[in-house]
């Protein structure tokens, strides 16, 4: 009996040694209990996923590249307020001041600075002075929202920059595809905000905040 | 009268019982322990095309997930970044780096950067990112510290277990909205979580399902 106690602590040991503990990182293709070949159609159906492969099409992707002249249900169609979705006024000049439909509020704002903070700081930098984060990595030419060329933009035409982007080669690219419509207006709100702030004098501070503050 | 056998065999079957009581324990935390995803799925970290680093990306240089992942908050679906997005600064950041030309040659011939997907729940799953953000789950709670990964690996297991463990319990679990892809932040202790979670539960009408048409149709 003390044998089969023996070979039963070796084979243990030998279970640990083999398999390790939880908690490695291993880059193989995780095993599966339940292998999808001995239970098939359990797990996996074979349904078209997003981002997915798809061997039915020569590129072998699930993901289809709308054809040319589709317009995708988020995209801004004939007779949609150009304002809203182009930043043109009906005689195609950059519009300024924001689309009708939108209601520029403190929760607008905030909404832009959520969504700049996100896509545009990274580069812009988080006060619009053209000191974001990639300048230390070679992104040379960002130019700062503070000065008189920018603040004199249209909104309209800053709408522009933003959906398609700016510069030799489209240094900037356009984040149409990642900012909705209203999102880039709440941007550009929040872009006005910043420009506003770096003019501010000590009379823009309100009376309460100075008390606390501890400024006469 | 010779003995056949020698006194000892008497405790035989006594002994083989409790050995049979031994190897079955083994075998069951051995399968516990081996056979489940906690063993068999997390820590795996396959190969990518290209060396992306979220430590760098996410940590270092501080990019919120969602400029990458941009439709995490709209979609069920958190889709991986098109060649584009990473063009946007690779244009002028390291333009000619060879670890790029896996995404150099995506941005110019259209077709996708061949990515390995690490996290994957079964298709009977239905598992929705949107409305997780949407309620303040972070990322963290499902795919752990990315923003310190080098390489990413499955942080969590992802059983059904793992979720019904913050669906049973959502105020444990729940953060403020801002603060959903800010992986490093944490309630100033465990008593403040709870008491901020369940205001959330209560404010923004946290009901997680616990049935099983809640996730499985």
């Amino acid at each position: 009996m003390r044998n089969v106690y023996l070979i039963t602590t070796f084979l243990v040991v030998l279970t640990l040694s083999v398999l390790g503990l939880r908690g490695g990182y291993f880059t193989k293709s995780p095993i599966d209990v339940f292998p999808d070949t001995l239970f098939p159609g359990m797990k996996f159906t074979s349904k078209v996923r997003t981002q997915g492969g798809f061997s039915f099409f020569s590129d072998g992707r699930s993901d289809r590249l709308p054809p040319s002249g589709v317009v995708a249900y988020s995209q801004p169609f004939r007779g949609d307020d150009s304002v809203l979705y182009l930043g043109k006024a009906a005689d195609g000049s950059w519009v300024r001041g924001y689309p009708a439909s939108l209601k520029v509020d403190l929760a607008f704002v905030q909404r832009g600075r959520e969504r700049y903070t996100i896509y545009c700081s990274p580069c812009h930098g988080n006060v619009g002075d053209g000191n974001g984060i990639t300048k230390r990595y070679g992104m040379g030419a960002t130019p700062s929202y503070h000065d008189d060329r920018i603040r004199n933009l249209p909104e309209g035409d800053i709408f522009d920059v933003i959906t398609n982007g700016k510069g030799p080669a489209y240094q900037m690219g356009g984040y149409a595809d990642k900012i909705e419509p209203k999102d880039r207006w709440a941007i550009i709100a929040y872009v006005r905000s910043l420009q506003r702030a770096q003019l501010g004098t000590i009379n823009d501070v309100p009376a309460q905040v100075k008390t606390e503050l501890g400024i006469k | 009268m010779s003995k056949h056998f020698p006194k000892s065999v008497n405790k035989l079957p006594l002994q083989i019982i409790i050995y049979l009581f031994v190897i079955s324990g083994l075998a069951t935390a051995g399968v516990t322990y081996y056979m489940t995803p906690k063993y068999t799925r997390v820590g795996y970290a396959p190969v990518q095309p290209v060396p992306y680093s979220h430590a760098k990306h996410a940590g270092e240089l501080g990019i919120d997930c969602r400029y990458c992942h941009s439709n995490v908050e709209k979609s069920g679906f958190a889709n991986l970044p098109t060649a584009q997005t990473c063009m946007n600064c690779h244009k002028i950041i390291k333009p000619n780096s060879p670890l790029l030309a896996v995404v150099r040659k995506s941005y110019e011939t259209n077709q996708p950067v061949p990515w390995v997907q690490i996290h994957r729940v079964p298709d009977f799953v239905y598992f929705n990112h949107s409305v997780h953000i949407a309620r303040g789950v972070s990322c963290v709670e499902c795919h752990g510290q990315i923003n310190q990964m080098e390489v990413v690996g499955e942080a969590k297991s992802l059983t059904m277990g793992f979720c019904l463990e913050c669906h049973r319990n959502p105020a444990a679990h729940i953060r403020p909205r801002d603060q959903v892809t800010n992986l490093d932040w944490k309630a100033s202790s465990e008593a403040e979580q709870l008491t901020m979670g369940a205001k959330f539960v209560h404010d923004w009408k946290v009901n997680p399902p616990q049935s099983c048409s809640g996730c499985h149709r």
